[in-house]
C-alpha cells in the first residue's frame, strides 16, 4: 500500500516545529511503529535525518509510544496503542497526519518525542504504600475482596502513557492521577495513607502545570487501556472529604 | 583466575539464614557517608534502589527510559513463583529448589537456588503490602495456577499483567524514596562505562540522551541490573531498547561474562510475518493447556496451505500430526519450552510448516472449545446441544481463560483464533547466561555486582517458567540489601569518591573518543541493518539448534560484519543532542562482539544441556548431556582475539544429576 505521511518536524524543543510530507510504502501486516521504521530507514539511506518517536515493548504495556495520529492519540482503534495499531486499518492512497502528544506539561523533545517527566512526579507525590522491605505481614494476612481487589486492578492497568493528557482541552491528568490514586485506595493496605495521598498528588498535579479537569470525557475515549471516568468522580469525592478530614 | 564462589559453609538449607545472621554489617551512621550507584531500575534495579535507600545508603539510581516504569519487566505476562504452599498441593522451599535445579538441567549452584527458593515467600509479602493488585479468590486471599514443567500451583498472577504490577510496585517503593530524597533518579541517562580505581569498581560514564552530555558519577561500589542481552538476536520477545552494553562494557574492564550460550527459545510466540519485522510478540504458555500443537501429515497439504489454498479447519484429523502429544506421550503439549521449541523446528525443517515463511505451527482450540461447550451444556442441563451451541459455550470458557490473549493476537495477526488455529513458532525470549557472580552477587571485579537478567546465578541451562520475575525481584528487594554490606563494611573509612580523578578523566575521554569515531565512519548502511543481518547469523548459526561447523562459520561471518560495521555504518546527526540512532550504534556496536562470544562458548560446551543443543550430542534425538565433562560454569574474559575461558566446577550435594525424560 501507498500512504502519504504529514509528519511534525521540529528539531528541539526550543526550535520551532512544521509538518513535511513523506511517501512510503507499507505492507498491510505491518504495525504502525514498522511502518516508520520504514521511513526512517529510507531518510537514512538518503543521509536525511530520521523522525525521532518513542518505542519500546510495541506490544502495548510499557507506555513509551505516543503520537497523534490523525488528530487522535494512539489513532483511530479503540483500546489500542499507536504501537499495536496494523496498517490494515488503513487504505492504499491514504495521507495520515502523525503529531506528538501535545500538552504545556509535556515539552516537545524532537519531532514526535515528548518529555512525560511530570508524570512520575506526581507518582513521588503520594503514588505508594509506605512500607519498607522485609515489614510486610503475610500475603493472606489481609483478604482483599475480590472486586475490591478487581477495581483496583481496572485502575492499575494505566500505562503511564499520557494519552489522557494530549487527549484533553484543558491539559489535564485528572485520568492518570485518578487512576494511581483509586489503584492504591481501593486496597485495605492503601486505606491508611488514604487521605494524605489525595491531597498531595492533585497539589503536585497542579504545579506541573497540567490543567483543570471540566469533565470533557475525551480522556476515557481515547485511553488505550479504557480507564473509566468514574475514577475521576471517586477522586472527586475523595478530595472533598479528605478536605473535610482535614488532613492536609 | 581462581573463580571463588563464596558459598557459606553448613547445610544448604542453613546457608542463608547463618550467614545473614553473621555477615559483617554497616552501621546506620556510616551508610549515610557511603554512595551506591544502581544502574537499571527493572525490577531488579528499581527494587534494589529502593530498599538501599530505605537502609539509608545515598543511592544515584539510572535508567536510559524515561521513565523506571517503563522497563522491559513491565511486559512479562504469566506470573511469579513462590513456595507458598497456600494450596496445601504439596510445594515446599525444597520443592521448589528442586523444581529450578532440575528445570535448569541440572548446571545452576546449589546455594544460590536455595535462597532464591527461600525468599520467594517474602517477596509475595512484600508486594502485597505495596498494593499489588495479584488475582484473588472469592474468600479474598491469594489465588494460584501452575506453570509450565512443575507439579504444584505455585504462580502468583495478576491477569495477564503479572510484570507491569510488580514494577509499578517496585517503582511506587522507588519513588517513596525519591521524593525522600534517599535516592536521586537519573532518567533517560545511559551507562557507557565503567570506572575503576585500584581494582574496584568506583562509578561509571553515561551520557544524558536529551543533552548528549557525558557525565561522570562516583560512588562507594556499583550496582548492574541491566537486563537480558536477547535482542544479539535482533528479533526477540524482548522490548527494543534491551542491550548489553552496560554488562559489556564491565566485560571490557575485566569482569567475567558466564554462560553467554544460554538462551531460552519460548515456543509460542507470534510467526514473523515479513522482512519488515522488528520484534517478537509472546503468547503466553498457559495456552499450552489447552491448544493442540499439530502441522499437516504430508508436505502437499502443508504446501496448499501455505498457498492459502486450504485452511486448518479443511484437514481431516487423520490428516493432522500432532507431533508433541506423538512424540512424549507423558507430557504431550506440556512438555518444557526447550522440548516444544526443537520439536516446531523439526516440523518445519521438514517442511510442514504452516505460515508463508513456513517457520510456524498451529496451537488449535477448536477441541477444547469443543470439549468446553459440551461440559457447559450438560452442567447447564441443556439436552441435545446443537453444534453451535456447542461452539457458542466453548468459546465462552475459553474466552474466559484467555480472551486478552486472544485479542491481542487479533490485534497483531489479522485473525480471529476463536475460528481459526492459532500460528505460533518459537522466538528467542530469555537469556540465562550474563555477568559471572559470587554467592554476593558479586563479580570479579570487586565492588561490583550484577542482579536480575544481567546476572548469570540462579537459571542454570534453561529457566522456567515465572521464576524471572522471582529472581530480579529476590536479588533486589532480599539479597543485595545485604551482601551489599560484605564489600562495604571494609570501605567505611574511604572518603567520597571523586569523579574528577584521573581514572574518571580517562574514561570519560575514552567514552568520547569511542563516540565520535563511530559518527565519524559516515558509511552507507543504517545501525538497524546490521542489527538485523547480525540477528540472522545468531538465529542461523546459534539458534535452536547447533553444530561445530556453523558456530564456526557464525563466528568468522559476525567478525567480518563487525569490520564491515566499522566501515561502512551511517549514523545520522551529532553527539550533543537527543540522537536514537547513536544510542542503537553503541548496542549493536556491543552485540557484535557478544555474538561473537556466545557462538565460541556454544562451541567450546560440547554437550546438550538446557536451552543450548548441540546436534552432535544427542541420543535418539533428545539432547545428551554430559556431566562428567561439563558440570561447570564457563566465565569468559573477553580479548578481541582470543577469549579465555574461566571455569566454575558445580558441587552437587543434595541433588541427584539425572536425565530429564518427558516421554
Ligand atoms: C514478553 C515477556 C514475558 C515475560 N513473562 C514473564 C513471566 O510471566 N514471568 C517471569 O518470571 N518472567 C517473565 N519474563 C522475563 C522477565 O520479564 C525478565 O527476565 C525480567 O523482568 C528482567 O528484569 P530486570 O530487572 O533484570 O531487567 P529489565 O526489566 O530489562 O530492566 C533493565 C533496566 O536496565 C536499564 N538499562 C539497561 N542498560 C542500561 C544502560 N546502559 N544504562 C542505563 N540503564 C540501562 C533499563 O533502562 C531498565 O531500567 C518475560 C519476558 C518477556 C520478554
Ligand atoms: S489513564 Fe489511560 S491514557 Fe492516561 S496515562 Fe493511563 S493508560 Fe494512558
Ligand atoms: S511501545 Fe510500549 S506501549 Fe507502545
Amino acid at each position: 500500500m501507498k500512504l502519504t505521511l504529514k509528519i511534525w518536524r521540529q528539531k528541539n524543543s526550543t526550535a520551532n516545529g512544521h509538518f513535511e510530507n513523506y511517501q512510503v510504502v507499507a505492507d498491510e501486516h505491518m504495525s504502525f511503529l514498522e511502518m516508520l521504521d520504514v521511513l526512517n530507514q529510507q531518510l537514512i539511506e538518503k543521509k536525511q535525518d530520521p523522525v525521532a518517536f518513542e518505542h519500546d515493548c510495541r506490544e502495548g504495556i510499557c507506555g513509551a509510544c505516543s503520537m497523534v495520529i490523525n488528530g487522535r492519540p494512539h489513532g483511530q482503534q479503540k483500546g489500542t496503542t499507536a504501537c499495536q495499531l496494523h496498517m490494515r486499518a488503513f487504505k492504499s492512497g491514504d495521507t495520515i497526519t502523525i503529531e506528538p502528544f501535545r500538552a504545556s506539561s509535556f515539552p516537545v523533545i524532537k519531532d514526535l518525542a515528548v518529555d512525560r517527566s511530570s508524570l512520575d512526579t506526581i507518582m513521588q507525590a503520594g503514588g505508594y504504600i509506605s512500607v519498607n522491605t522485609g515489614q510486610a505481614p503475610d500475603g493472606n494476612a489481609i483478604p482483599v475482596d475480590s472486586e475490591d481487589s478487581s477495581s483496583a486492578f481496572d485502575a492499575a492497568t494505566c500505562i503511564g502513557c499520557g494519552a489522557c493528557v494530549a487527549a484533553c482541552p484543558n491539559g489535564s491528568a485528572m485520568l492518570y492521577t485518578s487512576a494511581k490514586i483509586n489503584h492504591l485506595n481501593k486496597l485495605p493496605q492503601g486505606k491508611v495513607e488514604h487521605n494524605k495521598r489525595v491531597q498531595n498528588m492533585i497539589k503536585v498535579m497542579d504545579k506541573e502545570g497540567f490543567g483543570k479537569c471540566s469533565n470533557v470525557g475525551a480522556c476515557e475515549v481515547e485511553c488505550p487501556k479504557e480507564i473509566s471516568t468514574d475514577n475521576i468522580a471517586a477522586l472527586n469525592r475523595y478530595y472533598l472529604s479528605s478536605v473535610f478530614a482535614g488532613n492536609d | 583466575m581462581d573463580l571463588k564462589s563464596n558459598i557459606p559453609e553448613g547445610p544448604l538449607a542453613d546457608k542463608w539464614k547463618n550467614y545473614r545472621g553473621s555477615m559483617n554489617l554497616v552501621a546506620p551512621n556510616n551508610k549515610r557517608r557511603l554512595d551506591i550507584i544502581v544502574v537499571g531500575t527493572g525490577l531488579a534495579g528499581a527494587s534494589a534502589a529502593a530498599t538501599l535507600g530505605e537502609l539509608g545508603y545515598n543511592v544515584k539510581a539510572f535508567t536510559f527510559h524515561d521513565s523506571p516504569r517503563r522497563a522491559h519487566s513491565i511486559a512479562a505476562q504469566g506470573g511469579i513463583n513462590a513456595a507458598k504452599n497456600y494450596q496445601n498441593d504439596g510445594d515446599s522451599v525444597h520443592r521448589l529448589f528442586y523444581d529450578t535445579i532440575k528445570g535448569g538441567d541440572y548446571r545452576s549452584r546449589e546455594a544460590n537456588v536455595h535462597r532464591l527458593a527461600e525468599v520467594s515467600t517474602e517477596i509475595i509479602d512484600q508486594a502485597v503490602a505495596q498494593g499489588v493488585p495479584f488475582a484473588r479468590e472469592y474468600g479474598g486471599l491469594l489465588a494460584n495456577r501452575s506453570f509450565g514443567g512443575v507439579q504444584v500451583s505455585r504462580t502468583f498472577y495478576a491477569r495477564g499483567q503479572t510484570g507491569q504490577q510488580l514494577l509499578i510496585g517496585a517503582y511506587s517503593a522507588l519513588s517513596r524514596q525519591i521524593a525522600k530524597g534517599q535516592v536521586k533518579m537519573y532518567n533517560r541517562h545511559e551507562m557507557l562505562d565503567l570506572v575503576t580505581i585500584d581494582g574496584k569498581a568506583r562509578g561509571i560514564i553515561t551520557r544524558n540522551l536529551l543533552t548528549g552530555k557525558l557525565e561522570r558519577h562516583a560512588a562507594h561500589c556499583v550496582v548492574l541490573a541491566t537486563g537480558g542481552y536477547g535482542n544479539v538476536f535482533y528479533l526477540s520477545t524482548n522490548a527494543m531498547g534491551c542491550n548489553v552494553s552496560a554488562a559489556w562494557r564491565a566485560v571490557k574492564k575485566g569482569a567475567l561474562f558466564a554462560n553467554p550460550c544460554y538462551t531460552q527459545i519460548h515456543p509460542t510466540c507470534i510467526p514473523v510475518s515479513g522482512e519488515y519485522q522488528s520484534k517478537l510478540t509472546l503468547m503466553s504458555e498457559s495456552l499450552r493447556n489447552d491448544g493442540r500443537v499439530w502441522v499437516p501429515k504430508t508436505v502437499e497439504d502443508a504446501e496448499a496451505i501455505r498457498k492459502g489454498e486450504k485452511r486448518a479447519e479443511d484437514l481431516a484429523e487423520e490428516d493432522r500430526d500432532y507431533y508433541l502429544e506423538r512424540r512424549y506421550p507423558a507430557f504431550g503439549n506440556l512438555v518444557p519450552r526447550d522440548v516444544a521449541s526443537r520439536a516446531a523446528k523439526v516440523a518445519s525443517d521438514e517442511n510442514k510448516g504452516v505460515v508463508k515463511t513456513g517457520l510456524g505451527v498451529y496451537l488449535d482450540f477448536a477441541a477444547a472449545i469443543e470439549r468446553y461447550g459440551k461440559s457447559e451444556a450438560f452442567s447447564k442441563g441443556i439436552d441435545n446441544p446443537s453444534a453451535e451451541k456447542i461452539r457458542e459455550l466453548g468459546e465462552q470458557v475459553v474466552e474466559a481463560k484467555y480472551g486478552n490473549l486472544f485479542q491481542m493476537y487479533e490485534k497483531i495477526t489479522g485473525e480471529n483464533p476463536y475460528k481459526t488455529a492459532m500460528k505460533i513458532y518459537p522466538a528467542v525470549h530469555y537469556t540465562m547466561g550474563g555477568l559471572w557472580v559470587d554467592y554476593n552477587l558479586q563479580t570479579n571485579i570487586p565492588g561490583l555486582f550484577a542482579l536480575g537478567e544481567a546476572n548469570f546465578s540462579d537459571h542454570g541451562a534453561n529457566r522456567l517458567g515465572a521464576s524471572a520475575l522471582m529472581q530480579g525481584l529476590a536479588d533486589g528487594y532480599f539479597v543485595i540489601p545485604y551482601t551489599v554490606g560484605t564489600f562495604l563494611a571494609d570501605e567505611i573509612r574511604t572518603p567520597k569518591i571523586s569523579a574528577d580523578s584521573p581514572e574518571f578523566m580517562a574514561a570519560e575521554k575514552e567514552t568520547r573518543e569511542r563516540l565520535e569515531g563511530l559518527l565519524a565512519i559516515k558509511g552507507n548502511q543504517s545501525v538497524e541493518s546490521f542489527h538485523r543481518r547480525l540477528g540472522k547469523l545468531m538465529w542461523e548459526y546459534c539458534g535452536m539448534s547447533r553444530n561445530a561447523e556453523g558456530l564456526k562459520k557464525g563466528r568468522e561471518l559476525m567478525r567480518e560484519l563487525k569490520e564491515e560495521f566499522y566501515k561502512d555504518v551511517y549514523i545520522p546527526g551529532t553527539m550533543e543532542e537527543f540522537n536514537p540512532e547513536l544510542e542503537k550504534a553503541t548496542r549493536v556496536a556491543d552485540f557484535l562482539e557478544l555474538g561473537d562470544l556466545f557462538a565460541l562458548d556454544a562451541l567450546e560446551r560440547k554437550e546438550s544441556c538446557g536451552g543450548h543443543f548441540r546436534e552432535e550430542y544427542t541420543e535418539n534425538g533428545e539432547a545428551k548431556r554430559n556431566d562428567e565433562d561439563f558440570t561447570y560454569v564457563s566465565a569468559w574474559e573477553w580479548d578481541d582475539d582470543n577469549p579465555k575461558v574461566h571455569k566454575e566446577q558445580l558441587e552437587f550435594e543434595n541433588v541427584e544429576l539425572k536425565t530429564r525424560s518427558y516421554k
